[in-house]
């Protein structure tokens, strides 16, 4: 029996047992991959193409009804598509807003300074602290600190209010001749200003990564054939700094559709109102949109971006 | 009169600027002032955005804390802000009680180090896989991981809730028991996702791990394996320990975001005695109906004892091991 197994052994060689031993490594997650989430990929569109009764005694039955749940939807449930267009224009804006806020910060970190220990673990306690009652409590507390950041949102409701007015300014830019979709886009930033640090915990770190990664010997360069601060972040920080911006771009899009109105609708849809297809079909064309942004914004991206390596 | 004083001065001061352009040394100084104030205007420009950014960070975490030690005479009272007039530790007195704080807490640290240790076991050992073995598929099966990144949980909700309401595996369990068991309303459906690398963001550990061991040099392991090294012990004893930053950063990762999380455990309906942060939610509404306190604003206040008292084992791990973090965020794979 040893000699079999010996020459059994010999069969194979090297390379072979290597990738034996590498399926190995991987194959808690494989078995994991396929037994739950492949499966339940394929049941959510299962799902999403019928209707769905719970047996008494457990389990289900599920009643193909084409694309029935895709035009209740769409034509006749109440607010869908509201909340969806809602939730995928926010994204919109928040996504460039995050990825350039943080990136600037980043900037603003990676610098030498005392305290920047500190400052960095404060900047990233949002990232910890993500507790779903810990949030709510957190923007509760915002609102009640009176001229706090969030209040300005108010005030811009408000149109009117003692001291500084911010309206004032407003009227002042689009006076100036501003595009009014700039100075809204600009404002609302401004009075999001809380929700914009607070996503931008994990992106921040990735710059800063990203940032200290770039050899020291291109700043010299540039700084010996005589380039501006201004032209050294053009022409060396940022194209050095573009394949991290794509994997911020997805981790932003990816929280904030996790984040967004349209998951709770479909939770509430299934758990609340116990219409499982319908809430199939919400996650799933939700899904469909976020991935289908990602591949536009990322083949974007892609092309203009330069490789170091 | 003025007229005669005032031309030759303005010629001396054109010579004397004159003068200034041709001195090198004085151009010199300009130039070092110029720039040294320049530099004082922008670290000023920059410590106040930092101090702002800080500030809006900490702003609600400071409130929390301070009306939390509110008595009620305080909440109503106008002048007061941030600091009590009659600081009560009442808030955390019934926010303990109604929490049942040691037993619930101890049993979530428990259940989410226990997750935490999984976590990194099995994701290292995937992520170890991916980057060190060749097998055929690779690719693909790495598109895989990427998509489990990307596509959220939330998704595929339902039929995970299905799958372990009515868990079986290939018809063994309804075979020896004669029916499915339903594993819901237990921490149970948490543990075997998490074994088998699906839990909570498995994914993105994957990815933290497998970047990290591609960044290892070869050698290591070759020396190893010279030595006379198994694949598992070199695993373990070497490739283990040396990834020790993203193993720091992934165990606090999981370690916190599985306290925080709420979602699973909403969706499996694990109960509120397990996990604390599921457990405040429903703080408000308990002390309102057992102390007959009807006030909102004052039951605000219980709800932000509690939330103090929940956040305390996260600020204390991520204070002291803040350094390794940040550092090992950093150094380990998340930059792709």
């Amino acid at each position: 029996m040893e000699a079999a197994r010996t020459k059994k052994r010999k069969r194979r060689s090297l390379s072979q047992r290597r990738a034996m031993k590498g399926f190995l490594f991987i194959a808690p997650w494989l078995i994991g991959f396929v037994w739950f989430y492949a499966r339940s990929l394929f049941m959510t569109v299962q799902f999403s193409f019928s209707n769905l009764t719970v047996r008494p005694g457990g389990g289900y039955d599920l009643d193909f009804v084409w694309l029935d749940n895709f035009i209740y939807a769409f034509r006749a449930h109440a607010s869908y598509k509201q909340v969806l267009t809602t939730s995928l224009g926010n994204m919109l804006v928040d996504v460039p807003l995050i990825t350039f806020f943080s990136l600037f910060m980043a900037m603003l970190l990676n610098r030498k300074f005392r305290g920047r220990t500190l400052v960095r673990a404060i900047f990233f306690l949002p990232v910890i602290l993500n507790s779903e009652a810990i949030v709510d409590a957190m923007s509760l507390a915002r609102t009640m600190m009176s001229g706090g950041i969030s209040s300005s949102s108010a005030e811009l409701a408000a149109s009117a209010s003692s001291g500084m007015s911010i309206e004032y300014y407003i009227q002042m830019f689009s006076s100036l001749g501003l595009p009014d979709v700039i100075i809204e886009y600009i404002s609302g930033a401004v009075s999001r200003i809380s929700d914009i640090i607070n996503a931008s915990g994990v992106q921040i770190i990735i710059f800063i990564a990203a940032l200290q990664s770039i050899p020291g010997s291109m700043y010299e360069v540039a700084k010996i054939e005589g380039a501006t601060a201004y032209e050294t972040f053009w022409k060396v920080t940022f194209p050095m700094v573009m394949p991290h911006i794509i994997t911020n771009v997805v981790y932003t899009v990816v929280d904030s559709f996790t984040k967004s109105e349209v998951i709770e609708l479909a939770y509430e849809t299934a758990f609340t109102n116990m219409n499982y297809g319908l809430s199939s079909v919400f996650s799933l064309v939700s899904t469909l949109i976020t991935c289908l942004i990602l591949v536009i914004v990322c083949g974007l991206i892609q092309k203009r971006t330069f490789y170091y390596n | 009169m003025n007229k005669q004083k005032a031309i030759p001065s303005i010629d001396r001061i054109k010579a004397g600027i004159q003068s200034m352009k041709e001195d090198t040394q004085f151009a010199n100084d300009r130039l070092r002032w110029i720039s040294n104030i320049k530099g004082f205007i922008l670290g000023i420009f920059r410590l106040a955005i930092i101090l702002g950014i800080c500030y809006v960070i900490l702003g609600p975490v400071i409130g929390i804390i301070s009306s939390s030690f509110f008595s009620d005479a305080d909440r109503y009272n106008p002048m007061v802000y941030l600091i009590p007039q009659e600081p009560t530790l009442y808030r955390y007195e019934l926010a303990m009680q109604y929490l049942d704080y040691w037993k619930t807490m101890g049993s979530s640290l428990l259940y989410s180090l226990t997750l935490m240790v999984l976590q990194v076991l099995v994701c290292s050992m995937v992520g170890y896989g991916f980057a060190r073995f060749n097998f055929p598929f690779k690719k693909v099966l790495f598109a895989c991981v990427v998509v489990m990144i990307v596509i959220p949980t939330n998704t595929i909700m339902l039929p995970l809730y299905m799958t372990f309401a009515q868990f079986d595996v290939f018809g063994i369990i309804s075979a020896i028991t004669g029916d499915a068991v339903n594993l819901l309303a237990s921490p149970v459906p948490m543990y075997i996702l998490t074994l088998f690398g699906c839990g909570l963001r498995s994914g993105l550990y994957i990815y933290i791990f497998n970047q990290f061991f591609r960044g290892l040099p070869k050698e290591i392991e070759e020396a190893a394996f010279v030595d006379g090294a198994g694949t598992w012990y070199t695993y373990f004893r070497i490739m283990l320990v040396n990834a020790l930053p993203s193993v720091v950063t992934v165990a606090i990762f999981s370690m916190v975001w599985q306290y925080n999380d709420t979602f699973y455990a909403r969706l499996f309906l694990i109960s509120d005695n397990i996990i604390i942060s599921k457990k405040i939610a429903s703080i408000e509404a308990t002390i309102s109906n057992v102390e007959k306190i009807l006030d909102p604003t004052i039951l605000e206040l219980f709800l932000d004892a509690g939330i103090v008292l929940i956040m305390i084992p996260i600020i204390i791990i991520y204070v002291a091991l803040q350094k390794q973090f940040i550092e090992g965020v950093e150094r380990s794979g998340i930059v792709g």
